[in-house]
């Protein structure tokens, strides 16, 4: 029904993940009618992104091309605790509770064996590097509390064993708001096991 | 618009959209089914982990206009925390899931597969026991129900009885074991073979409840090579070295 650009632009906008037929028709038009220096902009930053971002050398989370990321180059964060997520936007979660101030180390996925993800095409290697180079006293095992996060975490913890390093893992249990009629049972489980004493 | 009530196990999952999954679920009645777990993926789903792979749960369904099904309600009737929790028991459950998964079908009920997975990841669950033997134990049982039973007590293209002749190798494609003038495949001991008779003829449990047996690591290549055979791909899980490092 279009044509020319305007059918390129529906095209390319309906690949990207969550855009479907009819938003990606929406998007195109919003485009065409605002004005050449704000669509600019856009085309713009999104060339930026794929241009001048690229992977922190030392821990994986996106950084600028040739630069350690936010994180690592901040000499006030504490070298002594890593904290291992599956991906950067987990960093981003971690960061909003203010509540760490170590470092990170993103392993780009999860271990899978029904998919054939293995340790070889996770950041494994350069974990056990880091931990030993850097002189990191504790790991944070920050992995997804799913399937592939638990068998993650698990791996890491036996690699992590021989080294001199304290493993942790992230505690489990109830939503902050939520009712408990509702918890399923293997989540309440873990949740009654990790409970602390409380001081008045 | 239907709503329907089934029991199952989880076999994996597929992320969808912004906070969906597609759930893929070995059920009792209707086979192989998949459907929509809205909203799973968020912290505060009123699924929480009971639509994990491995959970054997309780569900009910809804057929809205869509191919797929959308889970409404989830009860867990079995979440086999003990193989979730260990790295060797998960990769050994995880295979029992992969080859469920080849074998249903969507819309063709196989209630022996399913009691079949049931119970093995029930006895993968049992802390008392070793894990070693379940999963070789499932890959040869699956064979027989799928109508490929190995012979193992002749030669399979000779037919020389093994009270007769040495049976000294084996090969799914040519049937089962094999005599020296016949051998094709990979070789086999007398030991495994006959704990591969154990398993088919009836000493499944006793196998089970035993420390594994000295050949169990030649009956477990066996076992898996025999299922890719039939399934003609790799197993992925079974072949995965995250549980065995």
């Amino acid at each position: 029904m279009y044509t020319g650009p305007l059918r390129a632009l529906i095209d390319e906008l309906g690949r990207l993940p969550g855009i479907g037929p009819k938003s990606a028709q929406r998007i195109a038009f919003h485009v065409l009618k605002i004005p050449g220096e704000d669509a600019g902009r856009l085309a713009a930053a999104i060339l930026a992104v794929k241009e001048r971002t690229t992977l922190c050398s030392r821990c994986f989370n996106v950084a600028e091309a040739g630069e350690l990321c936010d994180v690592c180059s901040d000499e006030r964060r504490d070298p002594t605790v890593l904290c291992v997520v599956e991906d950067p936007r987990d960093i981003v979660a971690v960061e909003r509770t203010q509540q760490f101030r170590g470092r990170y180390h993103v392993l780009q996925g999860a271990l899978n064996p029904l998919e054939g993800v293995g340790p070889d095409q996770l950041r494994v290697r350069e974990l056990l590097e880091r931990v030993g180079a850097e002189g990191a006293k504790e790991v944070i095992l920050c992995t997804n509390p799913n399937l592939e996060g638990e068998a993650t975490a698990m791996y890491l913890a036996r690699m992590l064993g021989p080294l001199e390093v304290t493993v942790t893992r992230i505690a489990s249990g109830l939503p902050v708001g939520g009712d408990l009629e509702y918890a399923d049972e293997l989540t309440l489980g873990r949740a009654l096991e990790g409970r602390r004493q409380v001081t008045a | 618009m239907t709503l329907s009530h089934d029991r199952g196990v989880v076999l994996r999952t597929y992320r969808l959209g912004e906070a969906d999954r597609i759930v893929v679920i070995a059920t009792e009645a209707r086979g192989k089914v998949r459907a929509v777990a809205k909203g799973v993926r968020r912290t505060a789903s009123k699924f929480g982990a009971r639509l994990e792979p491995l959970s054997h749960v309780n569900l009910l369904l809804w057929q809205g206009r869509s191919d797929l099904e959308i889970v409404n309600q989830v009860e867990v009737l079995d979440h086999f925390r003990t193989v979730r929790e260990d790295l060797d028991r998960m990769t050994r459950g995880l295979s029992l899931l992969e080859v469920t998964d080849q074998l249903s079908q969507e819309g063709h009920p196989d209630p022996a597969l399913y009691r079949m997975l049931v119970g093995a990841l029930r006895a993968l669950a049992d802390p008392a026991r070793d894990p070693t033997m379940v999963a070789p134990a499932f890959f040869l049982k699956a064979l027989v129900l799928e109508g490929a039973e190995p012979v193992l007590d002749a030669c399979a293209s000779c037919g020389e009885g093994a009270d007769v002749v040495d049976l000294v190798a084996f090969d799914l494609a040519q049937g089962g074991a094999l005599c020296r003038s016949c051998r094709r495949g990979r070789p086999v001991s007398p030991e495994a073979l006959a704990v591969v008779r154990g398993v088919l003829g009836g000493a499944l449990g006793p196998l089970l409840a035993a420390p594994p047996p000295p050949c169990a690591g030649e009956v477990a290549s066996l076992a898996t090579e025999a299922i890719e055979a039939h399934l003609d791909r790799r197993l992925r899980a079974a072949r995965s070295t995250v549980g065995l490092s």
